[in-house]
């Protein structure tokens, strides 16, 4: 047949050499695959787990913190931190223009930013997206993007509580405030954990703990955040209407020394904190100090009548109006006459009150100043406060005694302030400041005697009355105490003439008090400076709300507080400049 | 009534073919994580390749070797329209939009190639002179410079191999292989210096993977990783861990072989590649029992080419080839390459089948 004639010319040599080269190229791979899966088995089992098994940070929830309800001030809720792999992202360039609409990014700028890490293996695309829009961006499935889970603090209380909570960075780790201060008890302990990732780096599995994550604790304040929104709201209005530079507010629990508001102008959002200056993020309260002037007389007054030199109705002659003390004049606002001590205070004569410190002993005033934690940090734990100086006693001469017993020659915060004023409400004992709630007995420093002290709290009642300078400060339905000051600013060259800052600190109800604010309020410009004017609004404001919010019984039900006239009255002595 | 044998399949080879059809679908539901829709496609891919081969195999070899050219002028001329459709779009293109389908008419070649050379050399006296030769050269090279152009590399290589094995077969003359493959050689730097930078990186990369474990190495490292973690018994179907974490690339079509293999292990391996030897085996039978040259060749060719499938896969999944884009045949995901084999498959059933017809 024509088909075997055919096949003679074929080669079958040709086609066993075909067989024998297959054959051997089958031995060829059967042993190249025993070599891999026998003899190197072991040495590539490592390695796959070497890519497969990785230990991962277990980021610990920070704690919260919380006011003394329970309201959160700083909470951590969880976010997602978008990344990629560079060197796969670029393999998803068609997505890309998706990825940047949801992300709200510019569609450029992720090109930008892959050619910015071509080189590297790790690179964030957008820091900190809510969970759910994340899982949108991993729906997109844009090769090499994963998440990763990340805890973004949230101030409920934004402003308001914004010097005292401070913030944290992107990081989570505190930079401000008590967050600052507080870093390593909120932020507890990272852990580790063995997983499992895939070959896109994206955790598929956990297999163990290797340490175990110790989330943040709770810290709880004495803060109450309902004072903090009214000392808010009050101090940052007065700043504003009094077109002043800077203002602080400060209240106490007079019974326990605890801290219930803290605030301070200008103020700024820590949940917004994009187009901010350093400036603001300082907490005046804590950090910067004053010359308290005037609202330290008190302090004066009780000096002299522990000495027993002096009663409340001992009589000092302010004629002619100054006193000539070395090469220093000391100035009233207009010639008293002769006043009674306790007309001193409730009129703020410099004089008088000058007058009655030469006739003390110097370690007797700078005792009772030091005892009331005058140069001594309160150390309530907020990061950055100041201590204040007082100089000691045995460098004083005449003068500097004479001007420390009005409040020149000596500074402090608002916060030291509010603390010595603890005492004149407390029966004479100076009490510690805290920033936690307290349990049980707060033991406090006795600075005077009950009699002192109530005898002093009379004056600083009067001060706050028709007579005095304080009569803004004047609550309705409650008794009011406190002193008026306001002080000359100083500047490099000494004391600017017309740049002053006023300042009330006072307690009330004056019959069981409850609360003790002291209202600072730096160069106002407009409305007045004197304290009377300006600071002691803010503390009438502030207290009439507190009190009642806080449901402390009135003192003063059935007294018409009508009989206060009018209480913005120019025909009233708010005068009290302490000249210095 | 219709006998089986009037049907013109092959048993033993049906049943090897089936056998590993049934391996692919295990294979790809792992590597598809577990994706039944991929393996549901994979079963209608299987069913239309099954039935391209039987519709093949009723085919008698005359009529095969009567439209080889013709097979192979209509696959030239896809192959130009596919070259100008990527001139004009400025682009690579493999692909042919037919509206209904995409096709891949370097597919064609696979098959075209192969026939139309066995028909030339059955054409003339064997073994071949120096005209027939440099005829089959040009038939052989026009049709691999064009998948070159597209590019793709993988498919020029397993062309060019199909053909050369029917060259080889046909009975060139030992001193004329000797003076190419010197030839060869010389021109080997030339033909470097035109491949793609990427094919380029690919073959450095063979030599030493390490160098670039995370750029043009990569594959070649987590797929070794993957066949040898396998160890003897492997990791279980479903269980491994680099083609499940997917740091396996390309698994469920080039690299199915690296997740067979890290699941099923050496024992595994040895099964599949005795399914492999066995359908090979069979094929170089038929091409032994063959009674003609045109079968003979185009029987030998279809078998030996199959086996250099396997062969090129296998060696690049476990590191010892470069890597070209030739998926595992009959296991990996994918419909053109398989329909193209079983096409082969059929011409070989037809092959011997329709031998048995003659000889009665």
């Amino acid at each position: 047949m024509n088909s075997t004639r055919k096949i003679q010319v074929y080669y079958p040599g040709r086609f066993w050499i075909m067989v024998l080269f297959l054959l051997g190229c089958f031995f060829a791979i059967a042993l190249r695959t025993y070599y891999l899966q026998v003899v190197r088995s072991d040495y590539l089992q490592r390695q796959a787990d070497a890519r497969h098994l990785r230990v991962v940070k277990v980021t610990a929830l920070r704690g919260m913190i919380l006011d003394r309800n329970g309201d959160p001030l700083a909470i951590s809720t969880p976010v997602d931190s978008v990344w990629a792999v560079p060197s796969e992202f670029k393999g998803g360039r068609d997505r890309w223009p998706a990825l940047a609409r949801l992300l709200d990014l510019d569609p450029g700028s992720l090109g930008s930013l892959y050619r910015r890490h071509a080189k590297r293996e790790f690179m964030y695309i957008k820091r900190q997206v809510p969970p759910a829009l994340a899982q949108r961006v991993l729906a997109l499935n844009v090769p090499g993007v994963a998440l990763r889970r990340e805890y973004k603090r949230y101030y409920p209380a934004g402003a308001m509580t914004g010097h005292v909570v401070g913030f944290t960075d992107v990081d989570d780790r505190g930079q401000e405030g008590l967050e600052y201060a507080f870093d390593d008890y909120l932020s507890g302990q990272n852990g580790e954990k063995l997983v499992i990732k895939d070959g896109h780096r994206k955790i598929i599995e956990d297999v163990k703990s290797i340490q175990p994550t110790l989330d943040g604790q709770t810290l709880v304040l004495s803060l109450d955040t309902r004072l903090q929104y009214l000392a808010s709201r009050a101090l940052s209005s007065a700043v504003a209407a009094h077109g002043a530079q800077a203002g602080s507010l400060v209240i106490l629990d007079s019974r326990t020394g605890e801290l219930l508001a803290m605030v301070n102008a200008p103020d700024f959002n820590p949940n917004n904190r994009a187009k901010l200056k350093s400036d603001h993020f300082r907490n005046r309260a804590v950090t910067d100090v004053f010359e308290p002037g005037s609202t330290i007389k008190p302090f004066t007054i009780a000096t002299a009548l522990e000495s027993r030199k002096f009663g409340p109705d001992s009589r000092i002659d302010t004629s002619p109006g100054w006193l000539q003390v070395g090469r220093h004049k000391i100035h009233d606002a207009r010639n008293y006459g002769l006043l009674t001590v306790s007309r001193v205070v409730v009129k703020s004569s410099n004089v008088g009150a000058s007058k009655i410190a030469l006739q003390l002993t110097p370690k007797s005033l700078w005792s009772m100043l030091r005892g009331l934690g005058a140069g001594r940090a309160t150390g309530i734990g907020l990061p950055g406060e100041a201590s204040g100086a007082l100089a000691p006693y045995q460098s004083w001469r005449p003068v500097k005694q004479a001007t420390i017993a009005y409040g020149y020659g000596l500074s402090m915060t608002a916060l030291q302030l509010a603390r010595a004023y603890t005492s004149l409400a407390n029966g004479g004992v100076v009490l510690p400041v805290s920033l936690k709630p307290h349990q049980g007995f707060v033991n406090g420093r006795r600075v005077m005697s009950v009699v002192t002290s109530r005898e002093v709290n009379r004056m600083l009642e009067l001060a706050v009355g028709e007579q005095g300078t304080g009569i803004a400060a004047h609550i309705p339905q409650y008794r009011a105490a406190g002193k008026t000051g306001t002080v000359h600013k100083i500047t490099k060259s000494g004391y600017a003439k017309n740049r002053y800052m006023s300042i009330f600190a006072g307690f009330a109800p004056a019959s069981h008090p409850r609360l003790v604010a002291v209202v600072m309020i730096d160069e106002p410009t407009l409305g007045g400076y004197f304290g009377g004017q300006v600071a002691a609004p803010v503390f009438a404001q502030v207290m009439t709300d507190a009190l009642r919010l806080l449901n402390v019984a009135p003192d003063a039900v059935g007294v018409n507080s009508n009989s206060f006239v009018n209480m913005s009255s120019p025909r009233h002595a708010l005068g009290e400049v302490d000249h210095g | 009534m219709l006998r089986t044998d009037q049907l013109h399949i092959d048993w033993p080879l049906m049943v090897g073919l089936l056998t590993l059809s049934f391996i692919s679908l295990f294979v790809l539901y792992s590597a598809g994580g577990e994706d039944l829709g991929m393996v549901f496609r994979q079963v209608l891919r299987i069913i239309m390749a099954f039935a391209v081969m039987i519709a093949v195999a009723q085919v008698a070899p005359s009529s095969l070797m009567r439209w080889s050219p013709y097979l192979f002028i209509g696959g030239m001329i896809l192959l130009l329209a596919v070259w100008g459709v990527g001139v004009i779009g400025k682009g690579a293109q493999r692909w042919l939009n037919l509206g209904l389908f995409q096709f891949q008419p370097a597919e064609i070649m696979k098959l075209a190639v192969p026939m139309t050379l066995a028909w030339l050399f059955t054409k003339h006296p064997l073994p071949p002179d120096l005209k027939v030769l440099g005829l089959a050269a040009l038939l052989l090279g026009f049709p691999i410079i064009l998948v070159l152009k597209q590019p793709d590399l993988g498919t020029a290589l397993m062309i060019a191999a199909s053909g050369l094995v029917v060259i080889f077969l046909a009975g060139m003359r030992w001193r004329l292989i000797g003076l190419l493959t010197l030839a060869a050689a010389a021109i080997a730097p030339l033909i470097w210096s035109h491949l793609h930078a990427y094919q380029q990186k690919r073959i450095t990369t063979l030599f030493d993977p390490w160098a670039d474990p995370l750029g043009s190495g990569y594959h070649t490292i987590q797929s070794t990783i993957a066949v040898g973690s396998g160890g003897i018994f492997g990791k279980g179907w479903l269980n491994g861990s680099q083609s499940q974490l997917e740091f396996i690339p390309e698994r469920s079509t080039d690299f199915i072989f690296a997740v067979f293999s890290e699941e099923f292990g050496l024992i595994g391996v040895s099964i599949l590649l005795a399914v492999y030897v066995f359908v090979v085996v069979r094929g170089i039978y038929i091409a032994y029992c063959a009674k003609d040259t045109y079968a003979r060749l185009l029987a030998g060719g279809f078998a030996l080419t199959f086996f250099f499938y396997i062969f090129v896969n296998i060696g690049m999944v476990s590191g010892v080839l470069p890597i070209v884009g030739v998926p595992l045949p009959l296991i990996s995901y994918g419909g053109t390459s398989m329909v193209t084999l079983m096409a082969a498959f059929g011409i070989l059933m037809s092959i011997h089948t329709h031998r048995k017809l003659l000889s009665h």
